[in-house]
């Protein structure tokens, strides 16, 4: 066969082309993967508490729903493990206080800000913490190396490290088999129910404390976060800090 | 050869000491697959049995990555032709349920420990 000019580009014409439709149909049968259809899904998660309605009752529930279901221990000392938590207004908000506000001392539920600008996910060197697209910072506990550069990075003491192996502390018969302990020398903190919403649940403090924490796409004008923050004044945590905190207290 | 009589013995001694494996074990036990108990309800596991056999911790060590790090909680099967939920325990082990007989049996015999279960509780 006699090549020429004309040919060469025609075949190279039809080699690219080929080039360009093979892969899409490769990949054209069902996906390897593929999330839960029922899962919730938001561009930002976010979530607002209303201090005027936390009574004692509320928090307490609200706190043992989360650390029934993620298996937190309780541990009696500051080796403690805390996912959610209760601080007084003054120690969260002190930057936007006073010594002779009359709330100073109204204890307020508390928990990780799952920021948009973590600093807990910029110095982790294993990248066991890392930011999920909903804006979650979620921890991958298979990675953790226990450096606790998170625990220095976080300006908001949201992270606890466990010091003891946390089975020691837990109930073999009360261990929610759904999700896993961990392991001493890990690091751990709130992850806005992230598997819970994976699978279309709504985090557990929320559903405990029905009416008092409001969640919700924060980029959605429609969602109930986004409503109540639009009717009230709320503050969030160290906003000088710049680390764009997503858990917004009303006041 | 210079100092023949202290190199000859000493690669002598090098000789035997380098291949002490093989005849140490020389007349041992040959390695014997293990009997493991199988679930009665199924005859296949996700993808074959050769592929569970050989990859399974490959597998394993996907899934939690695309799982935790992904966001996606399903795998699909080539065998099966379905989607099934990435999870050790509630997958996995809802066929395996028996952690003694099935994982243990082989990870014994083979010396390898693995600590999944050291975090991931199964029924007790």
């Amino acid at each position: 066969m006699k090549s020429n000019r004309r040919k060469f580009i025609k075949f190279a014409g039809l080699a690219a082309l080929g080039w360009s439709i093979c892969p899409s149909l490769a990949g054209a049968g069902p996906s390897r993967y593929k999330r839960i259809e029922e899962g919730l899904r938001a561009e930002r998660w976010a979530m607002a508490i209303d201090t005027t309605k936390l009574t004692q009752e509320v928090m307490e529930r609200a706190i043992a729903a989360c650390h029934e279901l993620h298996n937190v221990p309780r541990i009696e000392s500051d080796k403690n493990i805390k996912w959610i938590w209760v601080e007084t207004f003054y120690n969260l908000i002190y930057d936007q206080s006073h010594p002779y506000l009359q709330e100073r001392q109204l204890p307020v539920l508390t928990l990780c800000n799952h920021c948009d600008n973590p600093p807990c996910v910029r110095v982790c060197p294993t990248k066991a913490t890392f930011s999920r697209e909903d804006g979650i910072v979620l921890m991958d506990f298979h990675r953790c190396i226990g450096c606790r550069f998170c625990m220095a990075g976080c300006p908001f003491g949201a992270r606890s490290f466990n010091y003891y192996d946390p089975k020691l502390f837990l109930d073999e018969d009360e261990i929610n088999r759904d999700f896993p302990t961990r392991d001493m020398g890990v690091v751990e903190k709130c992850e806005f129910c992230a598997h819970l919403l994976d699978q279309g649940q709504r985090p557990a403090c929320v559903e405990a404390a029905e009416g008092v924490l409001f969640f919700g796409d924060v980029r959605d004008p429609e969602s109930e976060v986004r409503q109540v923050l639009g009717e009230r004044y709320s503050l969030v945590r160290k906003p000088k800090l710049g680390t764009e905190p997503q858990v917004y207290y009303l006041i | 050869m210079y100092n023949a009589k202290y190199i000859i013995p000493g690669l002598i001694i090098f000789a035997l000491l380098f291949t002490f494996p093989f005849w140490y074990n020389l007349g041992a036990d040959a390695y014997e697959p293990v009997e493991l108990e199988l679930p009665e309800d199924y005859d296949d596991c996700l993808e074959s049995t050769e592929y569970m056999r050989t990859e399974h911790m490959k597998m394993l060590d996907e899934w939690r990555d695309i799982y935790v790090r992904d966001g996606y909680q399903m795998y699909w099967s080539e065998l099966k032709e379905q989607y099934f939920l990435m999870s050790l325990t509630k997958t996995c082990m809802d066929c395996h349920d028996n952690k003694e007989e099935f994982c243990d049996r082989c990870h014994d015999q083979t010396a390898v420990d693995p600590y999944c279960w050291d975090c991931h509780h199964i029924e007790p």
